[in-house]
């Protein structure tokens, strides 16, 4: 709805006429008229509008500005739902942002106890899209995200988050632990006049500044590698994938190396560490951090993530700091209100799904100390989180384990008509207003079997209907099947080669597939 | 990626011996492991036998970076050492000098250690010597070239300089891009 932020039309009118004009149409509206209206705002820009409508409280439209104003305030005991020829003026009238966060407020509080406090014949949808249109006008997102977000919180929560995206997240940094202290940090950089605390309960390394006399990203400490600056949010999957000395991590999108540089000093630089970014520029800071940290363990390249099982597997855990569409981040970066759209949402929802099948075909299932691969993105849409977990479920041998994370809010595992696999209630979701970090997203997955399920892949037409009823039945299957002739194989690159082979194959083995689809399907009754 | 050839080692381990004198042994026999050198991109890197392994998966254009960069060959075929072989030249260094906290700001800049920046320097350091440059809170901080012996220094004039600065820590943000 571009209706608000018309500046032409701001221009040509008075600031007088408006409050007139706003209070004049207080009318009733219907839900018809929604459609229409949008079109007729364009060309109502003349004064036509205070003759055309049957107002209940038209007489206000005569009172002088002052009156207007009071009777704005006295208004508020009772939200009235503002009829649709007020919004068609509110579109070409200069808009008082003041008034519009009071009906927001308003609108909100009926919303929360609606059959006490609505008016008569009025329709929740009537309300919310009133709402909608409101919260798009005062904190200029666009109708897209706003709608997404109301399906993803609470009414009640949905200012908070609002209102926590207008402030910054406060500043954190993590200790480089294979430099120094977190006490003797924090102690240098208090006599160089920073202002700081430990960042919380569930961090042994973070610190908060709250104010500093002097640059945070450039003090001696900084170079000489004693610390990172860091959101908070990016101490999470990295503590929640808790790699192990000697292991094999694979981070498939390190830029700029902020989880990449904590996994290592958790590994105590030993194992190894891929940290691999799509991004040529970006790694350039990979480099740098990596370098001024200290971090020797590492091997960094350059390719898309979505070939990696093709270049090496095996790893023992795999961090996905997924692409994405920001949305959690809006606080960092405010484009993101009016640049994404659905069109967005979706194709970095499919790179995500292409990346976190090949980051789950890189990990070594039968790896004794790990197997385990984290999702995370700073994205808070179910499109770009538990859609993509639970498609990566559907399609590997996987399953959700718990995080270890002790707060955060669980992933959903029902939204609007979707219906994700329950175990995705072990997933966290983290918010800007309840946990004063990014908005994030994080599921650690346990790889159980190093088979992929090709059935699945590759009879998705011809028996498609048997595989949406059944699928995990179908993977043990399989898995208990390969496994047994492939028992001996434990390097996962040899896998890796079968399985780019076996597209090519399928043709032939067609036959043998729907044969072992059919036993099993014969075999299904017997159990039950 | 490759070994270095017999004059390559030559030509950096001599480099590096002004730094470390024969500590530099110390990084080829380590307990912990085989470590290498390796060439890449006219750049050398020092890593684990076993990261090296793994590094050779993975294809030469796509390659950026393994273990620690020490410096690179310059087309004259001299090695330059980068600031991020600090952390292996540091523990080893045989000759260092301390800034006072005034001066360490001024180094992180590029500039030269004058004599009235200076803290400390060791004993018998001659002129011309590596040396590694830390704080007076024992943080390295870079490395240079001493202008003066240390008898030399007791006598100059506080504004003359007693480090060439060669490398410092303020090129982790100053040149992020051409780091390595």
């Amino acid at each position: 709805m571009g209706r608000k932020l018309d500046p032409t039309n701001k221009v040509k009118r008075g600031p007088g006429k408006k409050t007139k004009k706003q209070q004049g149409a207080e009318t009733e509206r219907t839900l018809t008229l929604d459609d229409d209206e949008e079109e007729e705002e364009e060309e109502d820009d003349d004064d036509d509008d205070d003759d055309d409508k049957e107002e209940e409280n038209k007489s206000d439209a005569d009172m002088d500005e002052e009156d207007t104003v009071q009777a704005n305030i006295d208004e508020m005991d009772q939200f009235k739902l503002p009829g649709a020829e007020e919004r068609e003026k509110e579109g070409v009238l200069p808009l008082d942002l003041k008034s519009i966060h009071q009906r927001i407020k308003d609108n909100i509080d009926v919303l929360c106890n609606f059959s006490t406090k609505r008016e008569e014949g009025k329709e929740r949808a009537e309300y919310i899209s009133l709402l909608k249109k409101d919260l798009c006008t005062y904190y200029s997102y666009n109708y897209f995200l706003i709608e997404k977000l109301i399906d993803l919180f609470p009414l009640s929560e949905l200012v908070d988050f609002l209102e926590a995206n207008e402030i910054q997240r406060p500043v954190t940094i993590r200790t480089n632990t294979l430099k120094t202290r977190r006490r003797d940090l924090a102690q240098a950089l208090i006599n160089r006049g920073v202002n700081l605390d430990p960042l919380g309960k569930w961090s042994k390394v973070g610190l908060v500044i709250y104010d500093s006399s002097v640059p945070v990203g450039a003090t001696p400490e900084y170079l000489s590698g004693q610390y990172m600056l860091q959101g908070a949010s990016s101490f999470l999957p990295v503590m929640a994938l808790s790699p192990q000395e000697g292991e094999s991590v694979l981070d498939m999108s390190s830029a700029p190396g902020g989880k990449t540089t904590y996994i290592a000093q958790l590994m105590r630089n030993t194992g190894v560490i891929v940290a691999n970014d799509a991004n040529a520029d970006r790694l350039k800071s990979v480099v740098g951090n990596i370098h001024r940290l200290g971090v020797t363990n590492t091997v960094i390249c350059n390719y898309d993530g979505r070939q990696f099982p093709k270049v090496m597997g095996g790893f023992d855990r795999v961090l996905l700091d997924a692409p994405c569409s920001g949305t959690g981040v809006i606080a960092k970066d405010p484009a993101v209100k009016t640049s994404k759209d659905d069109t967005d949402i979706h194709r970095s929802a499919h790179l995500q799904k292409e990346l976190i099948l090949s980051a789950i075909d890189s990990v070594n299932a039968e790896s004794t100390t790990g197997g385990y691969l984290i999702y995370c993105t700073c994205s808070i849409m179910v499109e770009e989180n538990e859609w993509v977990v639970d498609y990566a479920l559907k399609k590997r041998n996987v399953k959700l384990v718990p995080t270890g994370l002790d707060f955060g809010k669980e992933g959903f595992t029902r939204f609007k008509e979707r219906r994700f696999h329950p175990s995705l209630k072990l997933s966290r979701r983290f918010y800007p207003h309840s946990h004063n970090m990014d908005g994030f997203f994080v599921a650690k997955l346990k790889k159980f079997s190093n088979v992929i399920p090709t059935v699945a892949k590759m009879d998705g037409e011809t028996v498609k209907g048997t595989k949406a009823k059944k699928p995990a039945e179908k993977t043990t299957d399989e898995t208990k099947a390969s496994k047994a002739d492939k028992k001996d194989g434990s390097r996962f690159e040899k896998k890796q080669g079968k399985k780019t082979k076996t597209p090519l194959k399928a043709k032939n083995r067609i036959g043998k597939n729907k044969f072992r689809k059919l036993k099993h399907m014969l075999g299904k009754p017997d159990v039950e | 990626m490759r070994p270095l050839t017999e004059e390559e080692t030559k030509t950096m381990f001599e480099k590096l011996s002004k730094y470390i004198g024969e500590n530099i042994k110390l990084l080829v026999d380590r307990p912990d492991g085989t470590y290498c050198f390796r060439l890449h991109n006219d750049r050398v890197y020092y890593m684990s036998e076993k990261i090296l392994k793994l590094a050779t998966n993975i294809s030469r254009d796509k390659l950026v970076s393994v273990g620690t960069c020490f410096g690179k060959f310059t087309k004259t075929t001299k090695f330059r050492l980068h600031i991020t072989a600090l952390d292996f030249l540091a523990p080893y260094a045989k000759f260092k000098v301390w800034v006072k906290p005034g001066a360490e700001q001024s180094f992180l800049y590029g500039n030269h250690v004058l004599k009235s920046g200076l803290g400390r320097i060791t004993e018998n350091t001659e002129q011309y010597q590596g040396v590694v440059v830390y704080s007076m809170a024992d943080v390295p901080l870079g490395f240079g070239v001493a202008a003066k012996s240390t008898q030399e220094c007791r006598r100059v004039d506080p504004m003359s300089i007693v480090v060439f600065h060669q490398a410092d820590v303020g090129e982790f943000i100053r040149n992020e891009d051409t780091l390595t």
